[in-house]
């Protein structure tokens, strides 16, 4: 027990601070300390042991370590794992797209709408396609909302209607026009072999053959949504993990406003 | 029986009265009417199996016929008796030959009813056999190689490739787990029909088809006599085809069914009247065959809130409860179901938690309750998820719960590595073991939390059953009483496969299942 307690290793490497040069933080700068957790498809024993440290190495961690492995059904071994990752990132030169609006609260979205767009405004949601989960759209449209977020629902200048789960794209955005919606919102749960991807895409060649792309605001969300991919997509934002309806009503307002669609 | 909770149990019989009524009033609904989905079930029971060229199952296309000619009313049974004296076939033999169009089963000559059961008898008893011989396999299982101890260690596979899913399953029974759960395809619900075959392809699940239910029922059969404790399957009879799926499960030995009165109208909008007419039949089934049932209440609180809604959770439990017994399923196949959804951030959660599962307890002591474990509030932190999950375990052990559906620290991430069940079940037996006996040591204090906590549901329960008898269950579901979801009685899917029991109708399985315990 006694030898796992303390790290004896030599720290001769340069502690300081580099952006340009980032790598995973244990206890000390630049010590590139990871852990992992995977199971592999081999008997227990120390062949599978090496065969974990291996990779590891080829991982680019240093000074694999270890610390618990377990056969959990004939042929397959479980691991944890630790390592000094050797790789580097460049933190100085990232660029990451974000939705661009300031955040507002309930009453600050609402007095917004009531100033600029002098009209209540209507967002459509659903869970479109198979996903048969509404868990996404309810935290966002839901009177209630989700962590102490109120929900679209609860907004005065927005008229929300939330359609549910597993619908099709083509009738959401029917419902979507007879209600004269200004912005669509869809929630993808289930990313299961890309199929949100792949209903997304369809969502955007269909809004551009009715020829309603640039007439409505399109949002789409979920916690394996970003705002990159949404883009990419086609759609104007993408809402990911903690992100609640307020991002999504500011958002919207404020799209609105700067593209003159009210 | 003593409460811990110190709860009034003349509170409780008036809940359960108020909710016998309620199950009274849907019950004298659903005995007039019939559906797609029951009658396609009596051509299964009948023997009726296999797809057409098309890969349309033929139950799909005799009762198809029916539906479109306007006579489903009469029932399937009606006309396949007809036909099978007329033609001196089997009713497969009848089905095949509607399928190439080359019978009009509608336009045979019609006998009378003494005429028709002297035909259907040796069916339906050939049937009923099929039934109970599953039933004496598995309690011959049960009688030699035995069991593991309650609460059942309940996991779930979702590979979507039933072969793939055998494997996952195998590992989690040897790991220690009492119970696997063959999770659907997503959308499968939505089908008005039961896909054919053995399947390797779905969406955060696997097809429930006979097929794949006979291939896991083997491995599992396999596994359990390795491991030397029978291994429970479950799948889900919800959707639009509730009672095909339970009797595809009682063909081919089932032990576990997903089966809520309720929440395919409330999750899959699908329509109340087809919904309530399609569990009754289906619980027949799952009665007969010793299927424990699964009810959805967990799924409340999903959408509403653990504390605001918990009553919602007693009060239709107790709705579920009278309407399984109404179709003779005995209280001890009621896995009547909750969830442990409490934000970890309340201060005293736990022990709200922990009042309002041992209140459940004591209101159905017989009941194998179903206890889900958190999903709502985990986040993806899978640290913090393990330990909200070891909570649940306590409470589910504290509480003597039925089948405890063990939480993933990877829930909301994605479906079960084979890993995470292992890290799941090390868990859940880690705290079982260590606090075996923690409900028959604790007490509660009087004037406590707990005791509190429990008596304010109950009031809260009894209080909205009472309305409900004033409004029915109909009405109740369209102003959203329950899961804050409102649903029009005469909305969502699968309305048009209901319709109105015909003069010439008959369903004798209904009395016969009921009966034969």
């Amino acid at each position: 027990m006694s030898e796992g307690l303390y790290s004896m290793e030599a720290k001769n490497y340069d502690k300081t601070l580099d952006l340009t040069k980032i790598k995973p933080y244990g206890d000390t700068m630049n010590d590139g300390k990871m852990q992992l957790s995977f199971t592999l498809p081999v008997p227990c024993g120390p062949e599978a042991v090496e065969a974990a440290k291996q990779l590891l190495k080829q991982m680019g961690l240093e000074n694999p370590l270890v610390v618990y492995y377990k056969e959990l059904t004939p042929g397959f071994t479980f691991f944890n794992c630790y390592g000094s990752c050797q790789h580097t990132v460049n933190y100085a030169s990232i660029y990451v797209p974000k939705v661009e609006s300031n955040v507002m609260s309930m009453p600050e979205t609402d007095q917004f709408i009531r100033e600029h767009i002098g009209r209540k405004i209507v967002i459509v949601g659903a869970s479109t396609g198979t996903d048969a989960h509404t868990v996404g759209i309810d935290a966002i449209m839901n009177m209630k909302g989700y962590a102490g977020h109120y929900g679209l629902e609860r907004y005065d200048m927005i008229e929300a209607y939330n359609l549910g789960s597993q619908v099709p794209n083509e009738e959401f955005i029917a419902k979507g026009k007879e209600l004269h919606a200004d912005a669509l919102i869809i929630s993808q749960t289930v990313t299961q072999k890309d199929v949100h991807i792949h209903n997304l895409t369809n969502f955007i060649e269909l809004m551009e053959a009715e020829g309603l792309r640039d007439k409505m605001i399109c949002c789409c969300g979920g916690a394996r949504i970003t705002h990159e991919l949404a883009q990419e997509l086609g759609f104007d934002a993408g809402f990911g993990m903690n992100t609640y309806a307020d991002d999504v009503a500011s958002f919207v307002v404020d799209q609105m406003v700067k593209r003159g669609i009210h | 029986m003593e409460s811990k909770l110190g709860l009034d149990f003349k509170k409780v019989e008036k809940a359960r009265g108020y909710a016998r009524a309620i199950a009274a009033d849907v019950q004298s609904f659903v005995e007039q009417y019939t559906t797609v989905a029951v009658e396609r079930t009596l051509c299964r029971l009948m023997g009726i199996d296999g797809v057409d060229a098309n890969g349309v199952p033929l139950p799909n296309v005799i009762v198809d016929t029916l539906k479109d000619k306007g006579v489903l009313g009469d029932g399937a049974l009606f006309f396949i008796a007809n036909a099978m004296i007329d033609t001196g076939k089997t009713p497969q033999e009848i089905a095949e030959l509607v399928a190439d169009n080359k019978l009009d089963i509608t336009r045979v000559v019609t006998r009378d009813q003494s005429h028709i059961m002297a035909a259907l008898q040796p069916v339906i008893d050939e049937s009923l056999q099929r039934i109970r011989t599953r039933r004496e396999r598995r309690e011959h299982y049960l009688q030699t190689i035995g069991e593991g101890p309650k609460p059942y260690l309940y996991i779930i596979v979702a590979t979507g490739n039933i072969y793939e899913d055998v494997v996952q399953a195998q590992a989690g029974a040897r790991q220690g787990a009492d119970i696997i759960a063959v999770i659907r395809t997503t959308g499968q619900s939505l089908l008005d029909y039961v896909p054919y075959g053995a399947t390797t392809e779905g969406f955060g699940g696997t097809f429930a088809t006979q097929e794949n239910f006979r291939i896991m029922r083997k491995a599992l059969d396999e596994v359990g006599e390795e491991v030397g404790r029978y291994i429970r399957l479950c799948n889900y009879c919800s959707g639009l085809c509730m009672p095909e799926i339970a009797i595809m499960g009682a063909f081919e030995g089932l032990d576990v069914m997903l089966n809520d009165a309720l929440y395919g109208i409330l999750f899959r909008d699908i329509n109340m009247q087809r919904t309530l007419i399609d569990q009754y039949m289906s619980r027949i089934i799952n009665g007969f065959a010793g299927v424990i049932i699964n009810t959805g209440e967990d799924n409340y609180l999903t959408t509403a809130d653990a504390v605001e809604a918990a009553h919602t959770v007693l009060a239709s439990d107790l709705i579920n409860e009278q309407l399984a017994l109404a179709a003779g399923l005995p209280e001890e196949q009621m896995g009547l179901g909750h969830a442990f959804e409490m934000d970890p951030k309340l201060e005293n959660g736990f022990l709200m938690e922990l009042a309002q599962a041992q209140m459940l307890r004591e209101i159905f002591p017989k009941a194998p309750l179903k206890y889900m474990p958190p999903t709502k509030f985990m986040t993806g932190n899978i640290f913090r998820g393990h330990i909200q999950d070891a909570l649940f375990n306590m409470i589910g052990i504290w509480t003597s719960q039925g089948l405890q559906l063990l939480g993933m620290p990877t829930e909301a991430i994605h479906t079960p590595f084979m890993s995470d069940r292992y890290l799941s079940i090390e868990n859940a037996r880690y705290i079982f073991n260590n606090m075996r006996s923690i409900g028959e040591e604790m007490e509660f204090k009087e004037g406590g939390i707990c005791r509190r906590r429990a008596a304010e549901v109950l009031d809260n329960a009894t209080n909205l059953l009472e309305q409900m008898v004033k409004e029915g269950l109909f009405t109740a579901l369209e102003k959203g009483i329950f899961a804050d979801v409102k649903r029009p009685k005469n909305g969502g899917k699968g309305l048009d496969g209901v319709t109105l029991k015909g003069e010439n109708y008959l369903n004798p399985f209904v009395e016969l299942m009921k009966g034969k315990h």
